[in-house]
C-alpha cells in the first residue's frame, strides 16, 4: 500500500515536471532612485536553487523554468535584498527596482562617501556609540570633548555646554532625532536636554554649514541621531551600569527594540543618574549632586518607499548648583575670588538642596515619508518640546520653596523637504519649516521676570545641492531665508526704562503703565540669510582637501534683547538691549586630510569673521539698598576668529598606537583691539593605546591631558568698596587660571556570554594623580577647584 | 499600506493644534514682597543735643539702576553716647509699609550689624530676640575723639546668630541674606 502511494506520487510529480519546463524567466535591475541598470546583482531564484547575474546593461536570463510560482531573492553589494514570488505561465520579462544605496532610513542627510555623515565638503566629525558609551554617565557636553576644536563651558562639572571653535549657546544647533532643541539654550547655566542613553551616534558639524537643520548655527550643529533600527525580525538591546567614586553615585541606562522585516519596529530606552556631592582633591564641592531620570518611546515603519516614525522623550534633571557659588552681593564676589576655599563645605551629602535647578524636557516627534520613483524621498515632519526649568535659589522667609526662576517654553515645528537624488552626480534638498514658540514666565515666584512672556515664530526655507564631479570631487552649495518674528511683553522698572534711554528710543513700545513700572510690548522682525559652499578633493587615496565658506546670520535670542533683573544665584545685574541687531558670520575653512597604512591626519583650520557679535561683559556695579552688584551687559562688536584643529593617529602595529588631538584658537575683538572673553585656551589630548584581540578584545588608554594658561584675554577688573572693611578692593573677576596638566586611564575587555550576549567591561581612571586644577571656562572657578580623581567602572552588556 | 494613510492626518492634526495654542494673555506685574526701599536710623544724644539721623533710601528696590540716597542730618558729637533705634519701610506702597514691625514679630529671624572705620564709634545691642540674641533694632552709639570715618549698617536676614562672634556683632561668620547694606560717611566733632 505504501509503496504504491510512493508510486503514484512519483508520477504526480512527473507530470508536473513534464507539464512545461522551457519557460525563459528575464528581466533588467534598475536603481530605484534614477533608473540606473544595476550591472552584477545576482538573481537566485530560492525554490530551484538556481542562479545567475545580471550584465552590463543590467540585465538577465533564466531558461527552461517550469510553469509556477518561482521564489525570487535579488541582491547586489551594498544593496537590501529584495524578495519576490513571479508566477510563470509563459516566457516572462520582468524589471525589477533595487535600492542601490545603502540608506539608513532614518537619516535626514544627503549621500555620499561615508553613509553616516551629514555633508561631504563642511567639517565634520562623527562620533561613534562606542565613544559615547564611555560618556554615559556624564554629559553630552563631556562627550563632544573628543572632537578636536570642541570644548565646553561649565557651571560646576555637571552643567556642561560644548563650546565649538569659541562658540557656544545660541550659536549652536542640537538637533535630536531630527528635532532641533529649544530648551532655552541661552543661558550659559543651562546644560543641553539630552539623554546620552538614547543616542547612537553624533555628528559634529563645525560652522554653519549643515543649513537643513536651521539658520543662525553659526558656531556649528550637533546632530544626535538615534540608535539603529535594523530592518529584521529580532529582538535585541543593551544595557548599561556605571558606578563611579567621585560623586559617590551610578548612572544606569538600557534600551531595547523589537523589529520585523517588514518594517515595523518598536523600541525603548530609559536611562537614571543619582550622584551626590562631588569632591576635588581637597575638599566636598558641598551640594553638587545630580538626579537624572528620562525614557523615550518610539515606534514606526520603515520600508524603502514610505514609512513613518513617532517618538516620545521625557528627561528629567535635578542639579545641585555648589552651594558656595550663590552670594549675596559683591563682598561675597570678593570673599570667594580671594579665598583659596569654597566658604561652605559640608561632609558628602546625596540630598540636592537649593540652589539648585530642576528642568524637564519633552520632545514630540512624527515623521513620515515617501519615496518617488526617478525623483526622491518626500518627509514630513511634526514635532512639540515643552521646556520647564525651575532655578530655585536660596530664599529666606515665606519664599523659601518659591522657585526664583520658573520658566515654561513651548515650541511647535513642522519641516517638510525633498530629496530629489535621481540624477546620478548632483543631488537637492529642498525644504521648508515653520516654528512657533510660546514662553510664560511665572510671576508667581515673586522675583520680577528675567525673561519676559513671549511669542516667537519662524518661518524657513531652504535649497541645497550636493554634486559630484567625477569620482574625487563633491561641490556643495546651499542658500537658506528665516524670517524670525519676536513679539513679547515685558515689564520694565520704569528707572530702568529711563536709565536705558528707552523712553527716548522706543517711546511706542509701552502699553500700560504703572505706579514703578511700564508694561512694554517689543515686536522685533528679523530676516536672516545663509549661504554655504563647499569643495572637497581626493588628490589621491592619500591626500584629499576641504575648502568651505559658510556665510550666516543669527537674530538676537531673548536674553540677549530682554535680559533685565538680578539672577539671583549669580548675584549679577544682568541687561540685555533692546537695540541689539542681528549677528552676521563670515566663515572660511580649510581642512588638509591624510591618510596612509600607519599615519592618519585630519588638518582643520578657520576663519570667521563675526560682525555684531553679541557677547556679555562686566561694565561696572551698581548699587542697591542690599549692597553693590556687578552689572553684566549686552554689547555688540565685530569680533574675529582663527583657530586650527589637529588630530592624528600613529598606528605602529595591530598593538600600539599613537594619538594626538590639539586645537587653538584666537577671538579678537576688533573695535576694542582687545582678547574676546571665555575664549577657550591651547588644548592638547595624547593617547598610548594598547590592545590585544586575543586577550579578551582588550584594549587600554593612557591619556594625558594638557590646558595652557588663557594669556589673551580682556581686563574687565573694577573696584568695588566693601562696607565691612571700609576699603576699595579690586574685584578680579578676569584673570584666568594657571595650566594644568591631568592623566587618565581607560580601559575595557569584552565576554561572549553567548551567542548573541556580549558582556563588555570598562574601568575609568580620570586625573589620576588627583591634580588639583581650575580651569578658564568653569563659571564656578572663582569659588572652588575642579574635580579630583574619579575611578568609574563600567558594565556593558549587549543582548 | 492602509492604515498609513490614516498617520498622514497627524501632521494636518499637528497644525490645527499650532493654530490654536496662541494665547496672547497680557501677564501680571511682579509686584516683589517685602521690598524694602528705605532704612533710618535715630540717634538721640543722652543728655540733651541734636538728634541725628541716617537715612537710605531705595525707592527702584533692589534691582533698579538708581543708586539708594544716603541722607546724613548732621555730625555727630565727640566721646558722647546716642540711643540708637532703626526704621525700616516700604515705601513703594502707599502709605507706606511698616517693615519694623514684621523684624520684631519674626525677630529671631533678623539681626542687624554696626561697623565704624577709624574706630570713630564703638556699639552695643540693647534688645534681645526670644533666644537671648541681640536683634539691633535698638542700640547704642558712643563716638570717640572727633575724626571722620563710615558707618556701616547691615540688616541680615536668618542669619546664624550662634555662629562664632554673630551674637557679639561681628557679621563675619553671620550668613543668612543680605537685606539692606548701607555706608554712611560721618563727622565727629
Amino acid at each position: 500500500m505504501k509503496d504504491y502511494l510512493l508510486i503514484l506520487c512519483y508520477c504526480a510529480l512527473n507530470i508536473t515536471f513534464a507539464q512545461e519546463c522551457d519557460y525563459t524567466f528575464s528581466g533588467e535591475i534598475h536603481d530605484f532612485h534614477d533608473g540606473s541598470p544595476i550591472v552584477n546583482a545576482t538573481i537566485y531564484i530560492k525554490n530551484i536553487d538556481k542562479y545567475t547575474t545580471t550584465d552590463l546593461s543590467g540585465k538577465f536570463v533564466m531558461e527552461n523554468l517550469c510553469s509556477g510560482e518561482i521564489n525570487i531573492v535579488v541582491s547586489h553589494v551594498g544593496c537590501k535584498d529584495k524578495i519576490l514570488n513571479v508566477n510563470i505561465q509563459k516566457n516572462t520579462y520582468k524589471t525589477i527596482n533595487l535600492e542601490h544605496h545603502f540608506e539608513e532610513l532614518h537619516v535626514v542627510e544627503i549621500k555620499g562617501n561615508n553613509p553616516n555623515k551629514v555633508t561631504q565638503t563642511a567639517q565634520e566629525t562623527l562620533l561613534k556609540a562606542k565613544t559615547i558609551e564611555r560618556y554615559s554617565s556624564l554629559s553630552l557636553g563631556d562627550a563632544l570633548k573628543e572632537v578636536s576644536g570642541v570644548s565646553s563651558i561649565n557651571t560646576g562639572n555637571t552643567i556642561v555646554k560644548p563650546i565649538i571653535n569659541g562658540l557656544h549657546s545660541s550659536r549652536i544647533a542640537i538637533i535630536t532625532n531630527g528635532v532641533r532643541l529649544q530648551d532655552q539654550e541661552w543661558g550659559i547655566e543651562h546644560a543641553p536636554n539630552v539623554d546620552l542613553g538614547s543616542v547612537g551616534d553624533i555628528s559634529v558639524i563645525k560652522g554653519s554649514n549643515a543649513l537643513a537643520y536651521g539658520g543662525g548655527a553659526i558656531g556649528g550643529v550637533v546632530v544626535l541621531n538615534p540608535l539603529k533600527i535594523i530592518l529584521k525580525d529580532s529582538l535585541y538591546g543593551k544595557s548599561i551600569v556605571n558606578g563611579q567614586s567621585n560623586g559617590r553615585g551610578f548612572s544606569f541606562n538600557s534600551s531595547l527594540a523589537k523589529t520585523y522585516t517588514k518594517g515595523w519596529y518598536i523600541n525603548a530606552t530609559t536611562s537614571l543618574k543619582d550622584f551626590g556631592d562631588f569632591k576635588t582633591p581637597n575638599y566636598n564641592l558641598t551640594n553638587t549632586g545630580l538626579n537624572s531620570m528620562g525614557f523615550s518611546l518610539g515606534a514606526g515603519y520603515k520600508t524603502l518607499e514610505k514609512g513613518f516614525n513617532v517618538s516620545y522623550n521625557y528627561l528629567n534633571n535635578e542639579i545641585g548648583i555648589l552651594r558656595a557659588s550663590h552670594i549675596g552681593n559683591i563682598e561675597d564676589l570678593v570673599n570667594g575670588i580671594n579665598d583659596s576655599q569654597p566658604n561652605v563645605i559640608k561632609p558628602f551629602n546625596r540630598d540636592i538642596n537649593d540652589p539648585r535647578q530642576e528642568v524637564t524636557h519633552q520632545v514630540f516627534m512624527i515623521d513620515l515619508y515617501k519615496r518617488f520613483k526617478k525623483l526622491g524621498r518626500w518627509e514630513l515632519q511634526y514635532d512639540y518640546q515643552n521646556n520647564q526649568r525651575f532655578e530655585f535659589d536660596i530664599r529666606v522667609g515665606d519664599d523659601r520653596d518659591k522657585p526664583a526662576l520658573d520658566l515654561n517654553l513651548k515650541t511647535h515645528n513642522i519641516t517638510s523637504s525633498i530629496k530629489v537624488d535621481a540624477f546620478e552626480n548632483i543631488k537637492y534638498n529642498f525644504g521648508v519649516n515653520g516654528t512657533y514658540q510660546t514662553n510664560f514666565a511665572n510671576p508667581d515666584t515673586g522675583v520680577r521676570r528675567l525673561i519676559p512672556d513671549y511669542d516667537k515664530f519662524d518661518l524657513g526655507v531652504f535649497a541645497i545641492s550636493n554634486m559630484k564631479l567625477g569620482n574625487t570631487t563633491n561641490l556643495d552649495l546651499g542658500l537658506r531665508y528665516d524670517f524670525s518674528r519676536i513679539d513679547a511683553k515685558k515689564f520694565y522698572l520704569t528707572s530702568r526704562w529711563e536709565e536705558r534711554n528707552y523712553d527716548a528710543l522706543f517711546p511706542d513700545l509701552v502699553i500700560e503703565s504703572l505706579s514703578s513700572q511700564v508694561l512694554t510690548n517689543p515686536v522685533f522682525d528679523y530676516h536672516n540669510m545663509s549661504v554655504s559652499a563647499g569643495i572637497s578633493h581626493d588628490f589621491n587615496k592619500k591626500h584629499s582637501v576641504i575648502f568651505n565658506y559658510g556665510f550666516s546670520q543669527r537674530p538676537p535670542n531673548p536674553s540677549e534683547l530682554f535680559s533685565d533683573g538680578l539672577h539671583h544665584s549669580a548675584a549679577r545685574i544682568e541687561l540685555g538691549d533692546l537695540q541689539t541687531d542681528k549677528e552676521t558670520s563670515n566663515r572660511f575653512s580649510a581642512t588638509y586630510k591624510y591618510k596612509s597604512d600607519h599615519v592618519s591626519l585630519v588638518l582643520e583650520g578657520f576663519y570667521n569673521q563675526i560682525n555684531n557679535f553679541i557677547y556679555i561683559v562686566p561694565t561696572g556695579t551698581e548699587q542697591t539698598i542690599r549692597g553693590a552688584f556687578p552689572v553684566w551687559n549686552f554689547q555688540q562688536t565685530n569680533a574675529r576668529l582663527l583657530g586650527l584643529d589637529l588630530s592624528a593617529n600613529y598606528t605602529h602595529n595591530e598593538h600600539w598606537a599613537l594619538n594626538n588631538k590639539s586645537s587653538i584658537i584666537k577671538g579678537r575683538d576688533i573695535k576694542a583691539k582687545q582678547a574676546l572673553i571665555e575664549m577657550p585656551s591651547f588644548k592638547s589630548v595624547s593617547a598610548l593605546k594598547f590592545s590585544n584581540k586575543k586577550w579578551m578584545l582588550l584594549n587600554t588608554e593612557l591619556q594625558s591631558e594638557l590646558v595652557l594658561r588663557q594669556n589673551e584675554y580682556p581686563d574687565n577688573n573694577f573696584e568695588a568698596f566693601i562696607p565691612t572693611t571700609g576699603e576699595y578692593v579690586l574685584v578680579d573677576i578676569s584673570t584666568p587660571p594657571s595650566t594644568y596638566h591631568l592623566l587618565h586611564f581607560q580601559s575595557d575587555i569584552t565576554l561572549n556570554l553567548s551567542k548573541k550576549t556580549t558582556l563588555n567591561v570598562s574601568l575609568n581612571v580620570k586625573n589620576i594623580f588627583n591634580t588639583s586644577y581650575r580651569e578658564y571656562l568653569n563659571r564656578l572657578r572663582y569659588f572652588a577647584d575642579d574635580l579630583g580623581r574619579n575611578v568609574m567602572l563600567q558594565l556593558k552588556l549587549n543582548y | 499600506m492602509k492604515n498609513l494613510k490614516n498617520i498622514y492626518i497627524l501632521p494636518l492634526l499637528a497644525l490645527f493644534f499650532m493654530a490654536c495654542s496662541n494665547d496672547d494673555d497680557t501677564p501680571v506685574p511682579v509686584i516683589e514682597e517685602e521690598v524694602i526701599t528705605t532704612m533710618t536710623a535715630t540717634l538721640v544724644p543722652n543728655g540733651g543735643g541734636t538728634t541725628i539721623t541716617l537715612q537710605t533710601r531705595d525707592l527702584d528696590g533692589k534691582d533698579g539702576p538708581n543708586a539708594p540716597v544716603l541722607d546724613i542730618s548732621g555730625n555727630l558729637a565727640a566721646n558722647t553716647t546716642y540711643t540708637g533705634s532703626i526704621e525700616i519701610l516700604n515705601e513703594t506702597e502707599s502709605p507706606a509699609e511698616d517693615i519694623t514691625e514684621e523684624i520684631e514679630e519674626k525677630d529671631e529671624e533678623h539681626q542687624f550689624f554696626f561697623q565704624a572705620t577709624n574706630s570713630i564709634a564703638t556699639f552695643t545691642y540693647s534688645d534681645q530676640d526670644g533666644d537671648g540674641n541681640p536683634i539691633g533694632l535698638s542700640f547704642t552709639l558712643t563716638t570717640g575723639s572727633a575724626g571722620t570715618g563710615t558707618i556701616t549698617i547691615t540688616l541680615k536676614h536668618e542669619p546664624n546668630k550662634t555662629a562664632s562672634g554673630v551674637k557679639d556683632g561681628d557679621i563675619t561668620n553671620a550668613e543668612g541674606e543680605t537685606d539692606v547694606s548701607a555706608s554712611f560717611n560721618v563727622t565727629v566733632q
